[in-house]
């Protein structure tokens, strides 16, 4: 498969496949199709606008890629070509990117002529296409392919041109991908097309018009222009990744894309439609894994249209809307997306999508609206739309409408017809092609509809014992998983990190699901929160899925729905017994010979000669079952079988229109089904699991009471809340996509034995093949059967959660915790010494990839040549807990510690009490994570560092949930919450939902406070490394890569053992990754999670970090003893509770910890003079000096392959392998310099200021460094009130007013973007429309989305409609707006709003605080809110009424709202109209005078 | 677990013992019955660790907080099943165990353990009177026999779990009945015999043959047994007591501990013992040389025997109430503590002359009556110095010499390493550099083919608690010899 351009080859942790980009888009368009060449300009102006949305590499010329779809300008052409250009519509023009070699030029362009010939059309001319090279950077220079356009006469016996064209480019890909031509690489078709061109490349938004000289040229017009600017993680020269594609512009990433990919390939056999006809073969493949999820996206797309479906049908078919739980939708249109769910999974992920044919133009998000879009429409009919406003400035008067795009609703233009057509209009004409609700009403089925004939099997819980033992269950499983789910409906939670030995590594025989690791988004698109927006959530699964999605026929209805791919026995056997032509089910053993020598392979293979002989028979259900497993019959693991069979039937192009049910006695945890479904099974049956329920109650096991059913059902309903989490944490909402999208990494499997059945999962450290998983099932097996002489009556213990004695390996064994308290305390090195060779030494037990290590390569030198203790301390830091997970005197001896040795500690999320700020408890590191409690001016202006949390080791993807009795007074106080109410932290920072998002945080976070550091923390997982990159390009000033292994105050256990990987492989795949793309020398790398020793510090430091954290280990210095049990406030020892008494226990003491740290820098100066180091910095990534361990001999680990965690490329000596220079921040410059200038009495003397300044959309973040600056002089009390006004008059850039300080009035006339208001602490900010404005104000857009995310206090007043998610996470900030989109008041802890017109859906999600006042305009509020944890009642007493009222008066005297002049005119209607939304908990609170 | 943050509503209560006055009165049980609400909510106060440091700390690796929470829920048989998975007698480790669990439990580290001994204890009397304990008979036999010589708690255990794998056992005892110090040198009142009776009639039903009053390398030959057996597992405990040679040892009325002891045992199970030979401490100012367990087993006999004055001397410094800093809690606590018999001394003894017992005292001579009769004791203060090399040293204090009038002197102040006579010597066995029958704990083997070494005969004196854990561990490495 071709590899994009200039992308290396995959090396040592490197893989291309792991890119990402994330971007920003644009469209300018005449709605009347009117031409003009100044469409192209405005075009290149918004690029040019948008371009701090895209990035820079290593080289400052180098961008990401960026580029413009244009109609045909024929003009042009006519005039560039003369007389032989036919008239327009009849020729094509093909834009070329060729190898630079003229040799292969010309053999290009002879491939290319010949098929066009062959396709009966004509070439016409070859055009070179004027370029000016001396715009691009160097690095694109390397790579810039040569640029020609072909134009292709149409033929006049062709009747579907645009097709003809299509199977031209097909052809001319696989003929060149197939061709010798060396450099073949290097060509791409940017388009080829009657309709549309693009001109792209590898340019930094200004190059595009410089470079392409066409662009220039006055007699070039279109009336469409759409724009794509590209922010990469990496920066390999790549000129065919930048967009537009042939049809669309994307913003975002599409998760689900390997599995999205794999479905289109298993769909390819049975694509046909009339209009494709024969045509189809030549198109094939439709996808490529090696390009980007937006190509692929756009070559699926391309088909669908190409075999007749409008732009529309096919982007709604592709990346449907969340229909499930829409009330609001129409029957009809919900029957179109519900038919096409039969046919097509989504295309999942954060999406702005803009297209066009060259005639319409469609735009649309994806479902939860996760990237922004807003648009302008003029008074003379010519759209801008982009993901920011203000791109080109359009006076007020010339505007007719501001308006952005929604989740669920599309923007339908049609040129040709000169108009918009409204989104009802268009998806009703949509759905009313076919009759798609009729089909479904007749044919579709719920499983629930379905009556049970027969049963299949009887619960045999004689034998339940050997079965349980054949799966391998331990009384772990029964007591700590099952039992809990089906008693409490929810997946157990435990607490700290994981700490055993990998199973690769692992003595005991582990199940094949052990070897999977969980992936998760983190920075390049966000993780969904399940529970409170599950609306964008489904887990319904169809039974009898056909494979052709090109024609829309009544077959393609004929399914039978599930609620949810967990089956109970009954249902499985309505399956079984299911008698229809369309659904023949047939089950199929999964078992093996234990005796015959290979028998588990032989298995697979009497397995695969089964299923092809079962699909011959027609049978297209295919129940693989490992039921009958007996003392002759061992079970093939389940997950083998399915994937086995998944991937064979692909391979075989046989996996359409068959459906794999897996029934298994092993499936029981949460993980288990994730990995069954994520490798094509499309229900589960966890028939021992849910037998195991019985046998638990009637023996009085772990489950006293209850009834069986209920139990059992409320084990499934755990089942599928934990699988809406593990979608959710890689940002997927749909079971369709999520099943086959083979979302993991897998630990320890050799490759070979991957790529067979696991194809396309990595495994880059190789490991154990087939015959060791058989050796383990024989294992398992043995056991049960071996009864005879077996002495054991009960299952076993194999100490996996909780240690146990000859259980698996914990590194917090008793010994090693006992020996670091004890050495720690009494100063004693030598015990200390003991200790860390318990952890070093793994030659009998290994736990730990380090544990593989070994020293090489030494070249001693005398200690006294290393560098001192105190130097090497000043790069050790604490790990983030906050105050709330651990108690007042750890956090706070934790900081006074890493104060004392000149290290850094960490507030850990939660806020810090003002007071430490001036003493030695402060906490030199701040964070900032999800939930942004605490998070104040005050706070981050105290800080040396403050550290964005991506994702956490214990629980990547996961929010938190800080249930309201936890929230004592004080803990209250310093989140700015109210006791007794519950803390939420959503999944995602909902101010980065992609990589430019992070960027504008950081660029935040360096306003409020320059002198600061700002830290990004990741989790290790496959592609952290690229991640990373891209949060180099963000000029984060370092990057924590933690290990999967960090501790954790309360987190799923199958998050806690299955989620992220060791941080050996994280940190070595971001060297080898920033080095080869030259952005490690501007980025120090930090790395954390279970760091213990003196030689795991040397070892993280050779394989690239600078610096090093640590956590638990701290914690047991401090007393900690590995209780886990944190999360139920507990803690015997005072560290992890705030229960008083308890408190009272702590006996951790600073000294301790500074003993600690002290033995651990004597430990690594030791090592490096051992090896000759004499400074870390020598040290930092010379991972030449680890080799792979001799002294291992172990069935399982000796498979295991280091070579890629120790590979370095080999690159100039040029390229810094650690920190060399600093990051350009690109504050220099900004306004807020002037603003602070102008501020200056005010700042000083505390003088009042007032001033008028314009602003634009490039002038981001305004007010916040000036912000910083008060509440670095006046603290959190900052200044009077209104003592710096500033009178803003323009288009406000992103975070307008974040992080204002008391103080500001920010007043501005015209618009802003997203995160207004973030983080507000005390100012006053007033958006108000121009005076002169023609439209109405209450319903135009004039604001982005996530406005005051994180408030804290200070008002707010918007003169018209906004975005998605207002005042999230709100936890003081009054405003009034008069409109706003899906999510608002998510997860409000405090504060007001009121909303003066519409809200979108799902309001008041996860609000467990403030009120919400909403004039209910149209009586439909109802519909929209979450009432999950709200009450939702009229205004009642005088006191609310009073409140709300008094927001009105204040919105209309500083903007001069109508809304709020009518409002206020008819007061005593208008007063019924409002709803009030309050938590009850804060009802009462606020109804006894306790809360404000 | 028993009951998430049990611990901090539920204070740890001892179990309550019978009156001292009327305890004396015989060897019976000193213990009540525990009550069932006592021990579900004594349970409840177990934490269930994430690292368990009571598993950790007990030799069995017993599975404390798992039985504890069975017990909190009421689930008694499921709690023995657990308990039975690591310990074959939970009857004897219930009774005499100092608990090292206890003494590593995380609970302990700032409040009370979790009374687990006592939850044990009636996890495995519940299991007995409900009938749930039966014999475990194998479901085939192999054909290999196995030789176990000696019937003390280690040579039970291996005997038990051999079998139960299926190896024909034979335990050949030299005394008339089977259990080792568990029947003769523990006292009735810490473990009445039938406790000991009912665990054998198990053991034999199990199928398990004892062979009594046979002293093997006496009264069978070694290479009888070499040729009879595939596998012979030596668990014959460390016997040869330790002697105090000062002058006058030799007088009449100085005995060892043991001695005395098993008589006591004897008398018990109804049998008479000669006048001249009776050890009788009745009316007697006795004086117990070593401040161990057996030492105040000494003292609990001798109060019930009607004794005049007891003394117990011990030449160590008297251990601190709490820990001291080099003993950090996990490793067991090196404090004072109170048995059972010094309970009943303290308020027994009126005629005393001192407290019963005493620290740093060094026995000088045992002065006779001038008919070869003890008349008493002559003994002198020490204290204990570091010298230059950090070690302790003895040093006697000048001038603290007293005497003390003394019918009766027992000597408890250990056993040196087994008797090598007889069996040792005749398998020309390998010992340790104490004199122990030298054998690792990984397979368990002597320098002798087939024949295994385990509990006191290669640990040198331990608790009960080890020899069963050896007794275990030797099984399922003779097991491993012999079907490899």
């Amino acid at each position: 498969m071709k590899r994009p351009i200039g992308m290396p080859e995959a090396q040592g942790l490197y893989s291309p496949r792991n890119e990402k980009d994330n971007c920003g888009i644009g469209l300018v368009a005449d709605i009347k199709g009117r031409k003009s060449h100044k469409i192209i300009k405005q075009g290149i102006q918004v690029l040019e606008k948008i371009e701090h949305r895209g990035a820079v590499g290593a080289d400052p010329k180098t961008g990401d890629g960026a580029g413009i779809l244009l109609q045909i300008p024929d003009e042009f052409f006519r005039i560039e070509l003369g007389e032989k250009l036919p008239i327009q519509g009849e020729y094509g023009v093909g834009m070329m990117f060729l190898p630079r070699k003229s040799d292969e030029i010309l053999i290009c362009e002879g491939i290319i002529e010949k098929i066009v010939e062959e396709e009966n059309q004509e070439v016409l001319e070859w055009r070179n296409v004027p370029v000016d090279p001396t715009h691009v950077g160097e690095t694109a220079a390397s790579t810039m392919p040569v640029i020609k356009q072909i134009f292709i006469k149409k033929n006049e016996e062709t009747t579907n041109f645009e097709l003809k064209l299509y199977v031209i480019r097909k052809r001319i890909e696989k003929a060149i991908e197939n061709s010798e031509i060396k450099n073949k690489d290097h060509f791409y078709i940017p388009s080829m097309s009657s309709k549309v061109i693009v001109y792209k490349g590898l340019l930094l938004s200004d190059q595009v018009s410089k470079f392409y000289l066409d662009l220039n040229n006055k007699n070039m017009k279109t009336s469409i222009a759409l724009i794509h600017q590209r922010y990469s993680t990496n920066t390999f020269p790549s000129w065919d990744l930048a967009q537009p594609f042939r049809y669309l512009a994307h913003n975002g990433e599409i998760n689900t894309v390997k599995g999205n990919t794999n479905w289109m390939t298993s769909r390819e056999p049975e694509l046909y439609n009339e209009v494709l006809g024969n045509e189809i073969k030549k198109v094939l493949p439709i996808t490529n894994p090696e390009n980007s999820d937006s190509a692929n996206l756009d070559n699926v797309l391309e088909l669908l249209i190409a075999s007749g479906k409008s732009l529309l049908e096919a982007i709604s078919i592709l990346v449907p809307v969340a229909w499930e739980k829409d009330t609001g939708m129409s029957k009809k249109v919900k029957a179109f997306y519900e038919y096409y769910s039969g046919i097509m999974e989504p295309w999942d992920g954060p999406a702005a999508l803009a297209l066009t044919d060259g005639e319409q133009i469609v735009a649309t998000l994806d479902r939860n609206g996760l990237r922004p879009a807003r648009y302008i429409v003029t008074t003379d009919d010519v759209i801008i739309l982009a993901s920011e406003a203000g791109t080109i400035e359009i006076e007020a008067s010339k505007i007719k409408e501001n308006g952005r795009l929604m989740p669920g609703k599309v923007l339908y233009i049609d040129t040709k017809k000169g108009k918009f057509i409204s989104d009802e209009e268009a998806k009703e004409k949509m759905s009313s092609k076919k009759p798609y609700k009729k089909w479904l009403e007749k044919n579709k089925k719920n499983l629930a509809e379905i009556k049970i004939i027969s049963k299949r099997h009887t619960n045999d819980l004689e034998k339940i014992m050997e079965k349980l033992k054949t799966f391998g269950y331990t009384r772990e499983d029964l007591k700590e998983i099952i039992a809990p789910m089906a008693k409490n409906e929810k997946e157990p939670i435990g607490s700290m990190g994981n700490d055993v030995a990998l199973s690769v590594l692992s003595d005991n025989s582990k199940l094949l699901f052990m070897y999977f690791k969980q992936l998760f988004a983190q920075v390049t698109n966000p993780p969904i929160d399940p529970i409170r927006e599950r609306i964008v959530m489904s887990l319904t699964t169809n039974i009898g899925v056909k494979g052709n999605i090109l024609e829309d026929d009544e077959d393609k209805s004929k399914l039978i729905e599930l609620n949810s791919p967990i089956l109970t026995n009954e249902e499985m056997d309505k399956i079984v017994n299911l008698s229809d032509e369309n659904f023949r089910g047939k089950e199929i053993p999964i078992l093996f010979d234990p005796i015959v020598e290979k028998g588990l392979e032989k298995g697979l293979e009497t397995l695969f000669q089964k299923v092809d002989k079962v699909i011959e028979e027609g049978y297209n259900i295919l129940i693989l079952s490992d039921r009958n497993t007996d003392e002759f019959n061992a079970p093939i693991p389940s997950l083998l079988a399915t994937a086995a069979v998944h991937h064979y039937l692909i391979r075989k192009k046989k996996r359409n229109g068959i459906d794999i049910i897996i029934e298994t006695g092993e499936a029981r945890e949460v993980m288990h089904f994730a990995l069954l479904i994520g490798y094509g099974a499309l229900a589960v049956n966890p028939y021992i699991a849910l037998d195991s329920i019985e046998y638990m109650i009637k023996n009085k096991l772990y489950l006293t009471e209850g009834k069986i059913k209920n139990k059992e059902e409320k084990y499934v309903k755990a089942v599928n809340k934990g699988l809406l989490k593990i979608m959710s944490k890689m940002g997927i909402s749909t079971i369709q996509s999520y099943r086959g999208a083979q979302i993991f990494e897998i630990l320890g499997l050799k490759k070979i034995f991957v790529d067979k059945y696991f194809t396309g999962t990595i495994s880059r450290i190789e490991g154990i093949g087939i015959d060791i998983i058989e050796k383990e099932s024989k294992l398992r097996h043995k056991k049960a059967y071996e009864t005879l002489r077996g002495i054991h009556n009960v299952l076993s213990n194999e100490g996996e959660y909780h240690w146990r004695k000859n259980g698996e390996k914990h590194l917090f064994s008793p010994e090693v915790i006992a020996k670091l308290q004890d050495s720690t305390r009494i100063g004693d090195y030598a015990e200390y010494k003991e200790y860390a060779e318990l952890i070093n030494d793994q030659s009998e037990k290994i736990a730990t990839i380090r544990g593989l290590f070994e020293f090489q390569d030494k070249q001693a030198i005398p200690i006294e040549e290393v560098e001192s203790i105190e130097n090497i301390m000043k790069r050790f830091v604490t790990g983030a807990m906050s105050y709330g997970s651990i108690s007042q005197e750890a956090h706070e001896t934790l900081a006074i510690a890493m104060n004392t040795i000149g290290g850094k500690s960490n507030s850990g999320e939660g806020g810090e009490n003002p007071e430490r700020f001036k003493d030695n408890r402060r906490s030199a590191i701040k964070q900032i994570a999800s939930g942004r409690f605490g998070v104040t001016t005050h706070y981050l202006v105290n800080a040396d560092e403050l550290q964005i949390k991506m994702a956490q080791g214990a629980k990547p993807g996961e929010g938190g949930h800080l249930p309201g009795h936890k929230v004592t007074e004080t803990i209250a106080k310093v989140r700015y919450t109210s006791p007794g109410i519950d803390l939420i932290s959503p999944p995602p920072h909902h101010d980065i939902y992609s990589i430019e998002d992070l960027a504008q945080l950081i660029f935040d976070l360096k306003n409020v406070n320059e002198k600061a550091r700002v830290s990004v923390k990741l989790v290790s997982e496959v592609g952290v490394g690229t991640i990373a990159a891209g949060v180099s390009k963000a000029h984060a000033d370092m990057i924590l890569i933690s290990g999967h292994d960090g501790g954790t105050g309360a987190a799923p256990l199958t998050s806690i053992k299955h989620t992220g990987l060791p941080w050996e492989l994280g940190l070595s795949e971001t060297q080898q990754v920033l080095s080869m793309n030259n952005l490690r020398g501007r980025v120090r790398i930090q790395t954390d999670g279970q760091m213990k020793t003196g030689r795991d510090v040397v070892i993280a430091s050779l394989l690239g970090a600078e610096e090093f954290g640590f956590a638990t280990a701290p914690l047991v210095v401090l007393g900690c003893v590995m209780m886990r049990v944190c999360h139920t406030n507990n803690c015997p020892v005072g560290v992890a509770t705030q229960n008083p008494e308890l408190r009272k226990r702590f006996l951790g003491k600073a000294k301790y910890l500074i003993n600690y740290f002290k033995f651990i820098a004597q430990d690594v100066r030791e090592i490096m003079s051992e090896l000759g180091f004499r400074t870390i910095e020598e040290m930092v990534g010379k991972s030449e000096k680890i080799k792979m361990t001799n002294a291992i001999n172990h069935w399982k680990a000796n498979g295991v392959d280091i070579s890629n965690i120790l590979y370095k490329p080999t690159l100039p000596k040029k390229i810094a392998t650690h920190c060399v220079t600093k990051q350009d921040h690109g504050i220099k410059n900004i306004l807020d310099r002037e603003l602070i200038k102008k501020a200056k009495s005010a700042l000083e003397n505390k003088e009042k200021v007032e001033f008028d300044v314009d602003i634009y959309n490039t002038n981001r973040t305004a007010g916040t460094m000036l912000s910083g600056e008060i509440a670095r002089r006046y603290e959190a009390e900052g200044l009077e009130d209104d003592t710096i006004k500033i009178n803003f008059k323009g288009y406000a850039g992103q975070s307008f007013g974040t992080f204002g300080m008391q103080g500001i009035t920010y007043n501005l006339t015209g618009q802003a973007n997203d995160y207004i208001g973030k983080g507000l602490f005390g100012a006053k900010i007033i958006i108000k429309v121009p005076e002169d404005a023609n439209y109405k104000a209450e319903e135009n857009v004039i604001g982005g989305n996530t406005i005051l995310y994180g408030a804290i206090k200070g008002e707010l007043y918007l003169n018209g409609i906004v975005g998605e998610r207002f005042a999230v996470r709100n936890s003081g900030a009054y405003a009034v707006v008069e409109g706003i989109g899906d999510h608002g008041c998510e997860y409000m802890t405090g504060g007001r709003i009121a909303v003066l017109g519409k809200t979108g859906r799902n309001f008041a999600a996860g609000m467990s605080g403030g009120i919400a006042y909403v004039y209910d305009i149209d009586s439909d509020f109802d519909s929209k809110i979450n009432k999950d944890m709200v009450l939702v009642e009229k205004l009642e007493t005088e006191k609310y009424e009073l409140e709300i009222k008094e927001m009105i008066e204040k919105h209309l005297e500083y903007t001069g709202s109508n809304r709020a002049k009518e409002i206020l005119d008819n007061w005593s209607i208008a007063k019924d109209k409002f709803v009030k939304v309050i938590p009850p908990r804060y009802k009462e609170l606020f109804e006894e005078g306790k809360v404000k | 677990m028993g009951k998430a943050g049990g611990f901090l509503e539920i204070n740890r209560e001892e179990a309550s013992k019978r009156p001292i006055q009327k305890r004396v009165e015989d060897y019976k049980e000193l213990y009540k019955p525990f009550t069932e609400s006592y021990l579900k909510s004594q349970a409840a106060r177990c934490m269930d660790c994430g690292v368990p440091f009571c598993q950790f700390a007990c030799p069995l690796g017993n599975l404390c907080p798992e039985w504890n929470d069975f017990v909190h829920k009421g689930n008694w048989k499921k709690a023995l099943e657990i308990l039975e998975e690591t310990n074959n007698f939970p009857e004897f480790t219930g009774r005499v165990c100092p608990v090292l669990c206890e003494g590593s439990c995380v609970l302990g580290l700032n409040d009370k353990p979790v009374t687990i001994r006592n939850i044990e204890l009636s996890i495995v009397e519940k299991g007995w009177e409900e009938g749930w304990i039966k014999p475990k008979l194998p479901k085939i036999r192999t054909k290999k026999k196995v030789a176990v010589v000696g019937s003390g708690p280690a040579g039970l255990a291996a005997a038990q779990q051999l079998n139960r794998l299926g190896h024909n056992v034979t335990v050949f005892e030299r005394d008339k009945k089977a259990g080792g110090i568990l029947t003769y040198g523990i006292p009735d009142y810490k473990i009445e015999k039938w406790v000991v009776e009912r665990r054998i009639e198990q053991i034999e039903a199990e199928g398990v043959k004892f062979v009594y009053n046979t002293n093997v390398g006496i009264d069978c030959s070694v290479e009888e047994l070499e040729e009879k057996f595939d596998a012979i597992v030596l668990a014959g405990g460390s016997k040869l007591a330790r002697d105090l040679p000062v002058y006058g040892r030799e007088l009449n009325g100085i005995y060892y501990a043991m001695d005395y002891l098993i008589q006591q045992n004897v008398i018990n199970e109804g049998k008479q013992i000669p006048e001249k030979e009776f050890i009788n401490a009745k009316n007697k100012s006795v004086i117990i040389i070593g401040g161990g367990d057996t030492g105040a087993d000494c003292l609990g006999t001798a109060l019930r025997q009607g004794a005049k004055k007891v003394y117990q001397i011990e030449l160590l410094t008297k251990p601190l109430l709490d820990r001291p800093q080099q003993n950090p809690w996990p490793n067991y606590p090196q404090v004072l503590k109170v048995n059972t018999a010094h309970e009943e001394a303290n308020e027994l003894l009126k005629e005393n002359e001192m407290e019963v017992r005493q620290w740093e005292i060094l026995t000088k001579e045992f002065i006779g009556d001038g008919k070869g009769n003890l008349k008493k004791i002559k003994a002198i203060k020490v204290e204990w110095k570091e010298d230059e090399n950090g070690k302790k040293q003895l040093h006697e204090l000048e001038g603290t010499e007293f005497e003390l009038d003394i019918d009766l002197a027992l000597l408890a102040i250990g056993f040196v390493h087994p008797e090598h006579e007889g069996l040792v010597k005749n398998l020309n066995l390998e010992l340790d550099g104490r004199g122990n029958v030298k054998a690792n704990t990984i397979d368990f083997k002597t320098n002798k083919e087939k024949v295994f070494a385990a509990g006191d005969i290669r640990k040198g004196q331990s608790l009960v608690v080890w020899a069963i854990a050896e007794g275990r561990g030797v099984a399922e490495a003779v097991d491993k010899y012999l079907m490899d």
